[in-house]
């Protein structure tokens, strides 16, 4: 490991497809045993971010080292110190589970009784032990990323990528994903794990870095970024939609915050920074003011509410050269005012 | 949990080889356990050649005639007909080993491997050795369904044995084809489209019928074909009744059955090797 204490070190990085910028100078620091969340929507370079620091990809310029070693120069010697899971289940799925991990031991150069001891740990570990001989392709989603998972801890790897562990599964293999990353980081791995789900970095990342084309806009603990944009919110539903106004005037004083309208549903949202006292206020507010509510609810803010705050655009993208200049005005509008 | 030990990076080029060569063996079982694990597509890619040669050989094969061959009727067409066979199961392959890229391609299991720290030569070396095993396989079965129906070498061992080195060539330059489409196309309809394209390619050949037969500008494509030159070449080494053909191609089909492997592996190797560094781009 580098005298650094990083693990991950990413300085400058750029990579353009044809007119597109997937990396614009993107810069990342992740201190060695922690897990750090990179955060942002479809397209921002998150998995080409990943798919650079994993060596599958040269970067066209800046600079990078994983466990102190430079991914261009010195990409082999990387390859030793990584594992990588990737958006697909990148297992074969004719192989039984044990024949799937035997395999990817021999080839990370396991001697086989080596790699056989290996693969029945791992099989353990990740709950897999049941369905050892079965073919992965019977396998439930959830089961299938845990076999992923396990291969590419073969090496019980410095650093672990994780590129949207659990995009496409059901609130059941989530969990049963994010529960063996939570063990992977009690024994000390670095993990870099990208998500569109704010809350998936929140369970699992000790500091989140925004990713938004191709740069990194925004980098704390879950906690400061979270301040940052005014942490929770609160949404009312007014039953009345003459009352809408009225209540945003209202719920925006006691929140001490700009409500936002929605006006189709009928709803005010304010960020808040006290969350229990700011709901008690506001539901003694909109009772004396006699605005009949259909609902209150005090929720956490989603990314594309991070997104707007951080960056003055929301997270969808509807493509075309106009859309990404548009971004770029946006951004730098809300560096100006910031 | 063992500790589990960084192997040492091999430093001397013999060592570097020794690994290339054990990471292409771990590829290659790889293949040869999805064969047990999963016989369905291996049978069926075996028996596929022996239905097309019952299906030739005796619905079809009364009602052609072959130019040059002594025999006549059936009989004398399914002499003609089996070296044609042959050179039609080594095309067949390339199906297999199109499926066998793309699906890594698209599983991400190409991406494992190259995140890996084993030899990068190793997933294409183990995969043709896995490719060619198949069609020693697969030739293996027809030949014995030629055998089964009458056909036979009838020159020397070493001849025969020449003949199949041919078919064999055709086969691993027709692997660097199927391994650069792969490389290119996403996802399984690249394979439903060659599965379909390899038809005409198969019918505009001497494989079923003489180009003769066909209107001259057909004929001739049919006689410049590689899989014609093959299989010209193969009947006469067998020493099967061919064809009379006047043209260069026709003439020449010993020459041309290994000049034309090594044209298309001269322009498909380069092109793979190029198209698997670019996926680093």
């Amino acid at each position: 490991m580098g005298s650094t204490g990083f693990a991950v070190v990413a300085e400058g990085l750029r990579k353009r497809y044809g007119d597109v910028a997937a990396l614009d100078g993107f810069d990342l620091r992740v201190a060695e045993g922690t897990v750090c969340g990179l955060l942002g929507p479809n397209g921002a370079g998150k998995t080409t971010a990943v798919r650079v620091l994993s060596t599958l990809l040269a970067p066209d310029g800046g600079h990078a080292e994983v466990d102190g070693f430079d991914v261009a120069r010195q990409a082999e010697r990387v390859r030793y110190s990584i594992g990588l899971a990737g958006q697909h289940a990148a297992v074969d799925e004719v192989l039984t589970g044990r024949q799937n991990l035997t395999m990817f031991g021999r080839l990370y150069h396991l001697g086989w009784p080596e790699a056989r001891t290996r693969a029945e740990e791992l099989l353990e570990r990740f709950g897999l032990a049941e369905a050892a001989d079965k073919q992965a392709k019977d396998y439930s989603g959830g089961m299938r990323r845990r076999l992923d998972l396990a291969a590419s801890l073969i090496l019980a790897p410095r650093v672990l990528f994780l590129d949207e562990p659990t995009t496409g599964l059901d609130p059941r293999g989530r969990n049963e994903v994010w529960e063996a990353v939570r063990s992977l980081v009690a024994d000390g791995t670095t993990v870099l794990l990208t998500t569109q789900y704010l809350d998936e970095a929140d369970q699992l990342a000790d500091r989140i870095c925004v990713i938004d084309t191709g740069r990194a806009i925004a980098e704390g603990t879950p906690e400061e970024l979270k301040s940052r944009i005014g942490g929770d919110r609160i949404d009312v539903v007014v039953r009345a939609a003459e009352d809408l106004p009225s209540a945003a005037t209202l719920v925006g004083r006691v929140a001490g915050a700009r409500a936002e309208t929605d006006p189709d549903a009928r709803r005010v949202s304010v960020p808040v920074r006290d969350r229990v006292p700011a709901l008690t206020g506001v539901v003694r507010a909109l009772h004396e003011a006699r605005i009949e509510a259909e609902d209150i609810a005090l929720r956490r803010p989603t990314l594309d509410e991070v997104f707007l705050e951080l960056t003055g655009h929301r997270t969808e993208r509807a493509g075309g050269a106009g859309t990404e200049k548009r971004t770029e005005e946006d951004r730098t509008e809300t560096e100006a005012s910031a | 949990m063992t500790n589990i030990t960084t192997p040492t990076i091999p430093e001397t080029p013999l060592a570097r080889l020794r690994w290339a060569l054990a990471d292409a063996w771990t590829i290659t079982r790889r293949d040869l356990t999805h064969w047990v694990r999963q016989p369905a597509p291996f049978v069926i890619g075996l028996l596929f050649p022996v239905m097309t040669v019952l299906m030739f050989g005796y619905l079809f094969g009364g009602a052609i005639s072959v130019p040059g061959g002594g025999a006549s009727g059936g009989e004398g067409y399914r002499e003609f007909l089996m070296p044609g066979m042959f050179a039609m199961t080594m095309a067949f392959g390339l199906e297999a080993t199109l499926v066998a890229v793309t699906t890594d391609a698209a599983r991400g299991v190409t991406d494992r491997f190259r995140s890996m720290p084993m030899a990068s030569s190793a997933v294409v070396l183990g995969r043709s050795a896995a490719d060619m095993l198949r069609s020693v396989a697969g030739l293996a079965v027809v030949v014995a369904c030629g055998l089964l129906i009458g056909w036979q070498w009838r020159n020397g061992v070493g001849e025969a044995l020449l003949a199949v080195g041919l078919l064999l060539l055709l086969r691993f330059a027709l692997l660097w084809v199927g391994i650069y489409l792969g490389l290119i196309f996403e996802g399984t309809d690249a394979v439903v489209a060659a599965q379909i394209l390899v038809w005409p390619v198969l019918f505009l050949s001497n494989v079923f019928v003489a180009p003769e037969t066909m209107p001259g500008w057909l004929g001739t494509i049919a006689e410049w074909n590689p899989l014609s030159a093959t299989a010209a070449a193969t009947r006469e080494l067998f020493g099967n009744p061919g064809w009379d053909g006047e043209s260069w191609a026709a003439r020449n089909a010993l020459s041309m059955a290994v000049a034309w492997p090594l044209a298309i592996l001269a322009v498909f190797f380069p092109l793979s090797v190029r198209r698997y560094r670019r996926l680093s781009r």
